[in-house]
């Protein structure tokens, strides 16, 4: 087997025990009628007979199904956690189909035929020849409103989405604003309303018009949905308090780019923090196309901090011990 | 509108739960502007006749044809669900017994009120928080509350609150099940002088359904008897009150309490 460049291990040996991908061919084909029906009606949430996997139900188990049913043998995969290639469940998960279907794996967007994903877009842009399958752990945007199921459904039905609009007014008379950040309800092709996962609102005009296939699926929930390429995704707004995606104030402090995704890092106890790219492997690119954030100062400054407040602390024990 | 032709129209109107019939033979119409009230003791089907009428119970038998403002009398069983659900959400309303069955107990005040009107397609907020306000003023409730959740408010407010929100989109006719069930006397009167006024300057047309013959005397301009499913006596409200024909109307009449 060819030996990929992950960070993080080597690619591990087939595991001859288990069915290509794991799962048995049956449900592999069952998955993919609900697949198919999930893509000729977008956004709608398709039933599917969900199979135990060997994690527990919210470590991914929806998106492991989708994945080891539309995999081959030629396909490369790419998992992300929260947008880093190298966090425990995106590990996992990777070692996991190179196990069990042998498939390559990647970090590079650009190579991937298949990315799974946690709670993030990449910020690379997709193409057409890709597949984008998300983990979902609530796939009713309605739920925290209505929890009655059938009422649910009768909502989708016939289209009477009132009720998500009355949690965005809520949040504008609680807190001025849209606070909603993650988990942003959208309208997909101006029919179904859709959770589009916890992703970051920030990632919502990504999925509008994006030409890669966008497949959802939930574990616990069963269900699987789906947007196919070119499809409008709408985020839901009011016209005096139209959407708007998070910023912020610095850019990125290992690369320095200003349009991405960043998370808050808390460097001591002392209020310092930094912003870093969520999506590693963005991250790492520019960083090796030479691109650079403001680190390097931020640590010398607390390097001198550090150092100097050791150093005054030092020479006045001492200047006290000359004293006596 | 023809003047001539009723509102609402109900024919041999029947329902029964298995062996029980819990509404037997109804028929009436309702005229625009007019107030109904169903009158009877515990047990004697007012309210699964409420239901039938406001497209929530399909009755067993018979027909209820509501003046559709685009098409005339139409039989609202015939209608599809989802447009009898926007019947039910646009030119009419319901205002439950419990409050907690008609409102979200956890959702703004501002918020229940503007429901109706997103769900009609409002998208602008500020035009939708002001409509909250004048009709939560219109029902004499704070406007310092309009941000708070009802599980917070009293009784009377629930209730006033469930009827600003019924009224926000100026529905014609309003189903009303015990609207002051469970008030104290003080409560109930300003609500019921609030309900008074309010169907009298928005010309609504309601089915009110009571136990408290008190409440049926102040609203409605006329009355249904009913015993064990049946219509024993209809007529006009002091009619009925004043001059009972049936013994159990004159029963009913004679069992209040005079203070």
């Amino acid at each position: 087997m060819q030996q990929s460049e992950n960070l993080t291990s080597a690619a591990p040996e087939m595991d001859e025990g288990y069915n290509f991908a794991y799962l048995d061919e049956q449900t592999k084909r069952m998955i993919r009628r609900c697949i198919l029906k999930a893509v000729a009606v977008p956004g709608y949430q398709v039933p599917f007979g969900g199979r135990e996997m060997p994690l527990p139900y919210g470590w991914g188990t929806g998106g492991m199904q989708v994945t080891a049913s539309i995999i081959g043998l030629d396909d490369t995969l790419k998992v992300i956690d929260q947008g880093a290639d190298d966090t425990t469940n995106a590990v996992n998960i990777r070692r996991f189909f190179a196990r069990t279907a042998k498939v390559d794996t990647t970090e590079v967007t650009d190579e991937a035929s298949i990315v799974q994903t946690r709670h993030r877009v990449p910020e690379d842009p997709m193409n057409e020849d890709q597949i984008l399958v998300y983990q979902v752990p609530q796939p009713e945007p309605l739920r925290g409103l209505e929890p009655r199921e059938i009422e649910c459904r009768k909502m989708h039905a016939y289209k009477e989405y009132g009720l998500m609009q009355v949690s965005l007014y809520e949040d504008i008379a609680r807190f001025g604003e849209i606070a909603t950040s993650y988990s942003y309800p959208v309208m997909v092709n101006d029919r179904y309303l859709m959770s589009p996962t916890p992703i970051p609102k920030f990632d919502n005009p990504k999925m509008d018009d994006f030409p890669a296939l966008q497949l959802f699926g939930a574990g616990r929930e069963k269900r699987i949905y789906a947007i196919p390429p070119y499809t409008k995704v709408k985020s839901l707004d009011f016209d005096d308090h139209p959407f708007q995606i998070q910023q912020w104030e610095e850019n990125c402090a290992l690369c320095g780019a200003e349009d991405t995704f960043l998370d808050e890092v808390i460097l001591d106890d002392r209020g310092g923090k930094m912003y870093v790219c969520s999506d590693s492997h963005f991250c790492a690119r520019r960083r090796a196309e030479g691109h650079r954030g403001k680190l390097p100062d931020m640590a010398a400054a607390a390097y001198a901090a550090a150092v100097g407040a050791e150093r005054a602390e030092a020479s006045q024990t001492a200047g006290g011990e000359s004293g006596q | 509108m023809n003047e001539t032709s009723p509102l609402l129209r109900v024919h041999n109107l029947s329902h029964a739960f298995g062996n029980l019939l819990a509404c037997s033979d109804i028929s009436f119409e309702l005229h625009s502007g007019e107030v109904l009230g169903v009158v009877g003791e515990s047990g004697s089907g007012k309210t699964t006749l409420l239901n039938c009428l406001s497209a929530r119970l399909m009755p067993t038998n018979g027909i209820v044809e509501y003046d559709l403002r685009d098409r005339g009398l139409t039989d609202i069983y015939a209608l599809s669900e989802p447009e009898r659900r926007f019947l039910l959400r646009t030119d009419w309303g319901v205002v439950m017994q419990n409050p907690r069955d008609g409102l979200r107990m956890s959702v703004s005040a501002g918020g229940n009120v503007g429901e109706r009107l997103m769900a009609v397609g409002a998208r602008h907020y500020g035009e939708i928080r002001g409509e909250a306000e004048s009709w939560l003023s219109k029902v004499e409730m704070d406007l310092g509350r309009i941000d708070d959740a009802p599980k917070n408010f009293s009784g009377g407010m629930q209730q006033r609150l469930q009827i600003a929100r019924n009224l926000v989109t100026k529905p014609r006719l309003i189903f009303m099940d015990e609207p002051t069930g469970g008030l104290d006397v003080s409560v109930q009167a300003r609500l019921l002088d609030l309900l008074r006024g309010l169907v009298r300057e928005l010309k609504l047309s309601a089915i009110i359904v009571t136990h408290d013959l008190a409440v049926a005397r102040l609203l409605a301009d006329r009355l249904m008897v009913m015993k064990d499913g049946k219509v024993v006596e209809t007529g006009l409200t002091d009619q009925v009150l004043d001059d009972p024909h049936h013994p159990y109307t004159q029963l009913l009449v004679s069992s209040v309490l005079q203070v």
